[in-house]
C-alpha cells in the first residue's frame, strides 16, 4: 500500500484515551514493522522467535463488559514481560468481548497481539471477514482453534457451527495469505499477512496418535504452536522428544503452556470440568501439602516454565493464568526465563 | 449402528480389502446405469447407499466420504464433525468430550487406521465439508466424476 496514504490514516485515529495507572497511552493504530526477509508477517512476535529469544506469551481474559480500559488494565499487567497476548474467542464456551476487538484495541496501543479463533462459533464465510478486518487493524497472528463445546459453556443450548475444524481453518489462512484470495478463488487485493498458530493437546488420547496430528497441522501450515496446560513434564518432554525427532521443531515454533492453579480445589474442578486437562497426582500433593496453595501454585508455574526453557526444541513458553494475570509478572521474573531480555512495553514507547 | 460402527474401526483391515474389490465394481455399474437411465434411478441408489452405509458406519450422507482415510470410522459421528483429527477435549478413558457414552470417533479412527495397509492416507488434509453434497450420494458423485472412491 502507498506509504503516505497509510500515515495519513494513521493520524486520522489518533486520540488519547484516558489514563491508566498515571500512564498516558496514545490511541493509534499498531504501526507494522518493515518487511524483513524470511518472515511471514510484519509483527513483533514472530520477530522475537525468529531471533531465537525465549518468547513469552500470557493469556488475556476478554471482559464481561463493554469498557476497553478493563482491556488495557489487564494488558498492562504484563508489561515489560511478555512478547505477545493471547486474546481467547469465548474460551470454554462462555460469552465474553470478541477476540476480534480485544486484538484491536491492543495492537491501537502496539502490542502484539494473538488472535484466537475457534471454530465453534464461525462458519467459513464469518472467519474470512474476521481475517480481512484484522489485518486492516495491524494483527498479526492469529490461533486456529477447534474450540470447546458448547455443552462446557453458559449457553449449552446455543446450535454448535464447526463448519471448519482446526486443521481446515489453518488451510483457509494459509490460502488467503499466501494466494490472496477467498475460498472461493475470488481475488483479496492486500491479503492479510499473518503468522499461523494452533495448538496441540499432547495429554489425552490418543496420544500415541498426538504427534501424527501435530505433523498434520504444521504439514496444513502452522507456524507456530502453544499447548494446552502441561502439568506432567514427562509427558511433555517425551513428546519433545518425538517432535525434535521427526524434524517438527524446524517447521514451526513450540510454545508449552502453563498455569498457575489458585488451590487444590479449583486443580480439581478444573480436572472434572474443564474438556483435556490433565492434572497429574503430584500436583494435587504439592497443592494439599502447601500452607499457603495459592503461592505454591505460582511456585510450580515458575518451576514449569524454568523446566520448559530447558526441553530441546521448545522456543517459548505459554501462560494461562486465568484470574492470576496480576501474578504473571512475577512469575516470569521469578523464573528469570528471559534472561534479562525486556520485551517490547508502551511504557517504554510514550 | 453404534455396535457395527465399532465393528468396523476395529476390523479396518478386513474392510479395507472388502472396500478396495467392490468400489470398482460399485462405480462401474453405476456409470452403466446412469449411462442408461439418464440419472432416473439416483433417488433409489442414494436410499440404497444410505441403508448400506448407515447400519455399517452410522453414516450422515455428508456426500463427502472419506471413511477409507479415517480408518473406516465416519467423521461425521463426531459432533464437532471434524475431518483431521481428535479435539483437544476427549477423556481420559477416550470418551468424546461431548457425549461421555461414546467413544471419541477419532480414537477409532487412529486405531484402525494402524491397522490398515494404507495407513498414511488418515495423514492427508481432508479440507472441511462442502455442504452442498449434504444428503447426495457420494457413490454417485464419484461415479459421474470418474473417480475412484476414495
Ligand atoms: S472427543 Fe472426539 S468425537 Fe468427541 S468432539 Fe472431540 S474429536 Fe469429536
Amino acid at each position: 500500500m502507498d506509504q503516505a496514504c497509510k500515515r495519513k490514516q494513521t493520524d486520522n485515529l489518533t486520540m488519547i484515551i484516558p489514563e491508566i495507572n498515571n500512564q498516558a497511552y496514545t490511541y493509534r493504530p499498531g504501526e507494522l514493522l518493515p518487511e524483513l526477509e524470511g518472515h511471514i508477517s510484519r509483527g513483533r512476535f514472530e520477530r522475537v522467535l525468529r531471533n531465537g529469544d525465549f518468547a513469552v506469551t500470557a493469556e488475556l481474559a476478554p471482559p464481561d463488559s463493554t469498557d476497553r480500559n478493563e482491556v488495557f488494565e489487564q494488558a498492562a499487567l504484563f508489561d515489560g514481560f511478555v512478547d505477545a497476548i493471547n486474546a481467547t474467542d469465548g474460551s470454554g464456551a462462555n460469552c465474553h468481548m470478541s477476540s476480534v476487538v480485544v486484538c484491536a484495541l491492543l495492537s491501537y496501543i502496539g502490542y502484539s497481539p494473538i488472535m484466537q479463533i475457534s471454530c465453534r462459533d464461525k462458519n467459513r464465510i464469518a472467519i474470512q471477514g474476521d481475517l480481512l478486518g484484522a489485518g486492516a487493524l495491524s494483527i498479526c497472528n492469529v490461533l486456529a482453534l477447534t474450540g470447546d463445546d458448547v455443552s462446557a459453556g453458559d449457553h449449552p443450548e446455543a446450535k454448535r457451527v464447526f463448519d471448519l475444524d482446526s486443521i481446515s481453518l489453518i488451510t483457509l489462512i494459509k490460502k488467503i495469505r499466501d494466494e490472496g484470495s477467498f475460498l472461493s478463488g475470488r481475488t483479496i487485493t492486500n491479503p492479510p499477512q499473518m503468522f499461523v498458530g494452533t495448538s496441540i493437546n499432547p495429554f489425552v488420547p490418543p496420544v500415541e496418535s498426538r504427534i501424527l496430528q501435530l505433523e498434520k497441522k504444521i504439514n496444513a501450515g502452522a507456524n507456530f504452536i502453544q499447548t494446552q496446560y502441561c502439568f506432567d513434564m514427562p509427558m511433555l518432554k517425551d513428546f519433545m522428544s518425538k517432535t525434535v525427532d521427526k524434524g517438527l521443531t524446524e517447521k514451526a515454533f513450540f510454545l508449552p503452556g502453563v498455569g498457575a492453579l489458585a488451590s487444590s480445589r479449583t486443580a480439581r474442578w478444573i480436572k472434572n470440568n474443564v474438556p483435556g486437562v490433565h492434572i497429574p497426582d503430584s500436583i494435587f500433593q504439592r497443592l494439599e501439602g502447601a500452607e499457603d496453595q495459592k503461592k505454591e501454585g505460582q511456585k510450580i508455574c515458575t518451576e514449569l516454565m524454568q523446566e520448559v526453557k530447558e526441553i530441546e526444541g521448545v522456543s517459548g513458553v505459554h501462560i494461562m493464568a486465568y484470574k492470576q494475570e496480576e501474578c504473571v509478572a512475577q512469575m516470569v521474573k521469578d523464573s528469570d526465563v528471559l534472561g534479562g531480555r525486556k520485551p517490547w512495553s508502551p511504557k517504554d514507547e510514550y | 449402528m453404534y455396535r457395527a460402527r465399532l465393528f468396523a474401526s476395529r476390523h479396518a483391515r478386513a474392510y479395507e480389502v472388502i472396500y478396495n474389490a467392490t468400489s470398482p465394481v460399485i462405480l462401474s455399474t453405476l456409470r452403466v446405469i446412469n449411462k442408461i437411465t439418464k440419472g432416473k434411478l439416483d433417488r433409489p441408489i442414494t436410499w440404497f447407499e444410505k441403508i448400506i452405509k448407515g447400519f455399517l458406519f452410522d453414516c450422515q450422507m455428508c456426500g463427502n466420504c472419506v471413511l477409507s482415510s479415517t480408518g473406516m470410522a465416519c467423521p461425521m459421528n463426531c459432533p464437532k464433525t471434524l475431518r483431521n483429527g481428535p479435539c483437544g477435549g476427549v477423556r481420559e478413558d477416550g470418551n468424546c468430550e461431548v457425549k461421555p457414552e461414546m467413544k471419541c470417533v477419532w480414537v477409532e479412527a487412529w486405531s484402525g487406521s494402524a491397522k490398515m495397509k494404507d495407513n498414511l492416507a488418515i495423514q492427508e488434509i481432508q479440507f472441511a465439508v462442502n455442504h452442498t453434497h449434504q444428503g447426495s450420494s457420494a457413490w454417485i458423485r464419484l461415479a459421474k466424476e470418474n473417480k475412484q472412491i476414495i
